[in-house]
């Protein structure tokens, strides 16, 4: 059990964990995060997606060891993070993905929207017009049992034309 | 509890006059237990038990039916509002909770609106008959001169004149007031917010990540504990028992300890990351299990069990029909075992102690849970409450039962609250499966295409009543359920019920379910392979005759309902008239189109499917499917459509994709990768179309097109290619192997 340090949605924290520990553990319980979520375990899902320098990657295989130095961002600090990413004054409540699932009445059980908010933010982050073929593919690691997949697809371009000054 | 049936004051008393009221209020208001004080159900026939009016003048709304993605606390709130005159902002559902919510059963089959929602209607009714008399009395006036707005109460004719609130008449006092279901209840011509599409209550707080979902839940001084079970679970009946455990292959984990109740083995440590490494280490050698079928041998197996058979429609006289008949069509089917397999592994809460139990699950029914869970603590089941939290969608009986009674045995012997949650492996290969089923569907037309005679034979196994953890803690071999809703045998309704046929018969060929999987109700049970296997035969009788499938549907349905959602459907996809497979094309890439009807029990589905397939490949793409439902009176169209969008893309995972692999001695299929599921890039477009009948009593919206948009795809199919698969997932290999391809 060592202390190490990581930064988290902008704050440096102190954990205290074995350096195998996965990422996730760490967030949801010593941090008591409710962003990232445990969904299998096996980097199939998508369901425990954070950013790492703004990159998505999976923390329940991800051991906290790995992440040291890392600015990370969960769910929780998505709207910051775009705040910052667009030189806002002020963080936003949500995100414009986050409204934008609201607005479309995208989500069923909820479960697997930490996974499709991070991965469409950063799809929108590093291509802020995607066409749908791109949307598809990037969203592609990330599963929905649910079933909602084309309002996913839907909210994405909400967010995306809101994002850019189009009109929806 | 705050339901008071033997109160000073009954009800000809509340109603005879205000001083009366009073007293009343000020014996019993204040006195009063606190709701969740006793064990429940509480008494469904009082009016207390089902709505609170609070002094703010907003409401609490207690029903048994929960909330699982699907947004029927939406529709609930509506139906409740509708009738009280308040609108969503006034209203709030209360968390279903064995101490205080009413008993409506399991949240299953399509029936929170459909039979939760007419029994809440009713109690909505009573309680606003009860505030327009307490009204009445207050402001002098008959209560036929009231009118109610935003739970006002204000007198006919009198702009600015005498009102009172709802809150004022009874703020956080209980009604007292026997539901006797008489109340007069809102014509459907005057409805305002049931039939409107108010936007879902829950979806904020899953959009921003505050939700709880039953996996959020800490409480201090909680060990997080997991199964230990054999990969992949065993023939039913067999359980899984150890041989032995050697605790000391976990000695280097450090507080992580063993816990083992029967057959039953779990482990518990103070940090979750132990847990799990624990369960994962524990070394235990398990009893070589009885031999199962593998998928191999499944379906001949399954052809050659003794069966009890069941005559589940008989008209007319089939053989005299098929005698007649001028063009006749038959073929066997094969459906696959499927999984429920929520996105996230089941979790449970569970804090045991001496003389009582709270147990937090994501169960479909908090009252069987309550009584499962009692007979696994050997507890009365008083003394044990369970809190019903939102897990991910569980489309039935997956492992959240098991989840809940882990986390109560853990609990019990460690003496402290548990965190119980399944390993992606556990929920895979313990899931109770929707199971496989064989079809033998036989139909014939008479020369002008008008169906004369339809046979469908139908073999599966039933479902479990008990569930893994109960059976291998207390050393059962599991109960299969042997009689009870149609769906654990040939669903009448989605074999050929659309279609006016005077001579058919549906048989069921029960088999015994030891030495299969663990079975159970996997959302629209069954009603994919019925559907699969029954509309494929009625679209070959089309093609026999050159008839467009939609126009041989038409001719063959006498029920406008059928007809509607079926033209709706069509419509939606501007269909236009077709032969099946006549006009294929030899490029590589295909496309092609087709319909298809279905349902669970009562509402109306209809889909029509295009499709592209890569004939060098094998893969099918569904690029867009267009499914209309008719469930009478929607409540809330917008839930519909979510629902019928949720259902495509799912049957669409479910024809393509999904099945269950198991060996001789085990399930395989332990992941995503070995059970992969329909995926972000593979998705189809959805036009959702929900034919709307103002005047017809609500009916379910889960399941019911899910049969047809299979339907629609197999069809789709054989339109592209000229081929048709009798047996699903529609895989690569299965189309080339069709296509004499195979690679």
């Amino acid at each position: 059990m060592a202390d190490l340090k990581i930064v988290v949605n902008g704050r440096d924290v102190s954990v205290s964990a074995t350096p195998d520990t996965p990422l996730l553990y760490v967030l949801m319980n010593e941090l008591r995060l409710k962003g990232p979520r445990f969904g299998c375990g096996l980097a199939q899902c998508g369901s425990c997606s954070v950013l790492a320098d703004g990159v998505e990657i999976r923390a329940c295989v991800t051991p906290i060891a790995n992440v040291a130095g890392k600015s990370l961002t969960t769910l929780e600090g998505l709207p910051a993070l775009y705040a910052q990413q667009k030189g806002l004054a002020q963080a936003p409540a949500l995100h414009p993905l986050q409204q934008a699932f609201i607005d479309v009445q995208a989500v069923h059980c909820g479960y697997c929207y930490n996974g499709m908010t991070i991965k469409g933010a950063e799809l929108l982050a590093q291509t802020p017009k995607p066409t749908d073929a791109q949307i598809r593919a990037h969203m592609d690691g990330h599963l929905c049992r649910c079933g909602t997949y084309a309002r996913v697809m839907k909210a994405i371009k909400v967010a995306s034309a809101r994002m850019t000054g189009g009109a929806q | 509890m705050t339901i008071h049936t033997d109160l000073p004051f009954s009800r000809r008393d509340l109603l005879k006059g205000g001083g009366a009221l009073i007293i009343g209020f000020s014996l019993i208001g204040p006195a009063a237990a606190a709701r969740g004080d006793v064990a429940g159900p509480p008494d469904p026939n009082t009016v207390d038990t089902w709505i609170a009016v609070h002094a703010d003048n907003t409401a609490s709304v207690y029903f048994g039916k929960c909330e699982l993605g699907q947004g029927n606390t939406t529709g609930m709130l509506q139906i409740v509002g509708e009738e009280l005159d308040l609108d969503m902002s006034q209203l709030k559902a209360e968390r279903l909770d064995t101490h205080v919510t009413p008993n409506q059963g399991a949240t299953s089959s399509s029936s929170s609106i459909h039979r939760g929602g007419p029994q809440l209607r009713a109690a909505a009714a009573e309680a606003r008959q009860a505030l327009l008399q307490l009204a009445s009395v207050r402001l002098g006036v008959q209560t036929g001169s009231l009118t109610v707005a935003k739970g006002v109460v204000f007198v006919d004719g009198e702009s600015a004149g005498r009102s009172v609130k709802y809150g004022e008449l009874l703020g956080d006092k209980p009604f007292n007031v026997k539901f006797t279901g008489t109340a007069p209840q809102k014509p459907a011509n005057r409805y305002a917010l049931v039939g409107t599409r108010v936007p879902r209550v829950d979806i904020p707080a899953k959009a921003a990540g505050t939700y709880e979902h039953v996996h959020h839940l800490r409480v201090p001084n909680m060990l997080h504990g997991r199964v230990v079970l054999p990969r992949g679970q065993r023939a039913f009946g067999a359980g899984a028992k150890p041989v032995s455990v050697d605790e000391s292959s976990i000695k280097d984990i450090p507080s992580a300890r063993v816990i083992r109740k029967g057959d039953f083995i779990g482990v518990v440590a103070e940090q979750e990351w132990d847990a799990v490494k624990a369960a994962r280490q524990l070394k235990v050698t398990w009893q070589e299990p009885p031999a199962l079928p593998g998928n191999a041998d499944l379906f001949s197996k399954m052809r050659a069990e003794r069966t009890t058979d069941t005559v589940i429609a008989d008209w007319g006289d089939a053989a005299k029909g098929f005698g007649e008949a001028a063009h006749v069509r038959s073929s066997g089917y094969r459906c696959p075992y499927q999984g429920h397999l929520p996105f996230a592994p089941n979790c449970a809460l569970a804090d045991v102690k001496g003389d009582s139990a709270l147990i937090q699950s994501s169960t479909q029914d908090v009252y069987t849970a309550r009584a499962m869970l009692a007979t696994v603590l050997g507890m009365a089941p008083e003394k044990i409450r369970v809190q019903y939290f939102e897990g991910s969608g569980t489309f039935g009986r997956s492992c959240y039962e098991d989840a809940a009674q882990a986390a109560a045995i853990l609990s019990q012997a460690a003496g402290r609250a548990v965190r119980v949650q399944y390993m992606r492996w556990d929920e895979h290969g313990w899931d109770n499966y929707g199971p496989a089923h064989i079809a033998e569907v036989r139909a014939g037309i008479d020369a002008g295409g008008k169906l004369v005679a339809y046979e469908y034979h139908g073999w599966q196994h039933g479902w479990t009543v008990t569930s893994s953890v109960l059976d291998i803690a207390l050393q059962k071999s599991g109960v299969e359920r042997a009689s009870g809703s149609n769906s654990i045998t040939v669903n009448p309704m989605s074999t050929g019920s659309m279609y006016q046929v005077a001579n058919r018969r549906v048989i069921g060929h029960a088999i015994p379910m030891t030495g299969y999987l663990r079975g159970a109700a996997l959302r629209s049970p069954l009603d994919l392979s019925f559907a699969f296997a029954s509309e494929q035969t009625i679209d070959e009788l089309a093609t026999a005759i050159k008839m467009d499938p939609l126009e041989f549907r038409r001719k063959n349905i006498g029920d406008k309902r059928w007809l509607g959602v079926l033209n709706a459907a069509a419509e939606a996809a501007k269909w236009q008239p077709r032969v099946m497979g006549a006009s294929l094309s030899s490029a590589e890439v295909v496309s092609g189109r087709g319909i298809g009807l279905g349902t669970h029990h009562v509402s109306y589905g209809a889909a029509v499917a295009d499709v592209e397939i890569n004939k060098r490949t094998g893969a099918i793409v569904v690029k867009h499917v267009y499914a209309a439902m008719d469930c009478g009176l929607a409540v809330n169209p917008a839930l519909v459509e979510n629902q019928i969008e949720g259902q495509v893309i799912q049957s669409v995972s479910r024809v393509l994709k999904e099945e269950v692999l198991f060996d001789k001695s085990g399930v395989t299929s332990l992941d995503w990768a070995s059970y992969p599921i329909l995926r972000f890039a593979e998705h189809p477009e959805v036009t959702a179309v929900v034919v709307q009948r103002l005047e017809e009593p609500s009916t379910g919206a889960g399941e019911e097109v899910m049969g047809a948009t299979v339907a629609a795809v197999a069809n789709a199919v054989f339109d592209a290619t000229g081929v048709r698969l009798r047996e699903y997932p529609m895989t690569p290999q299965r189309l080339l192997a069709a296509l004499g391809m195979r690679t």
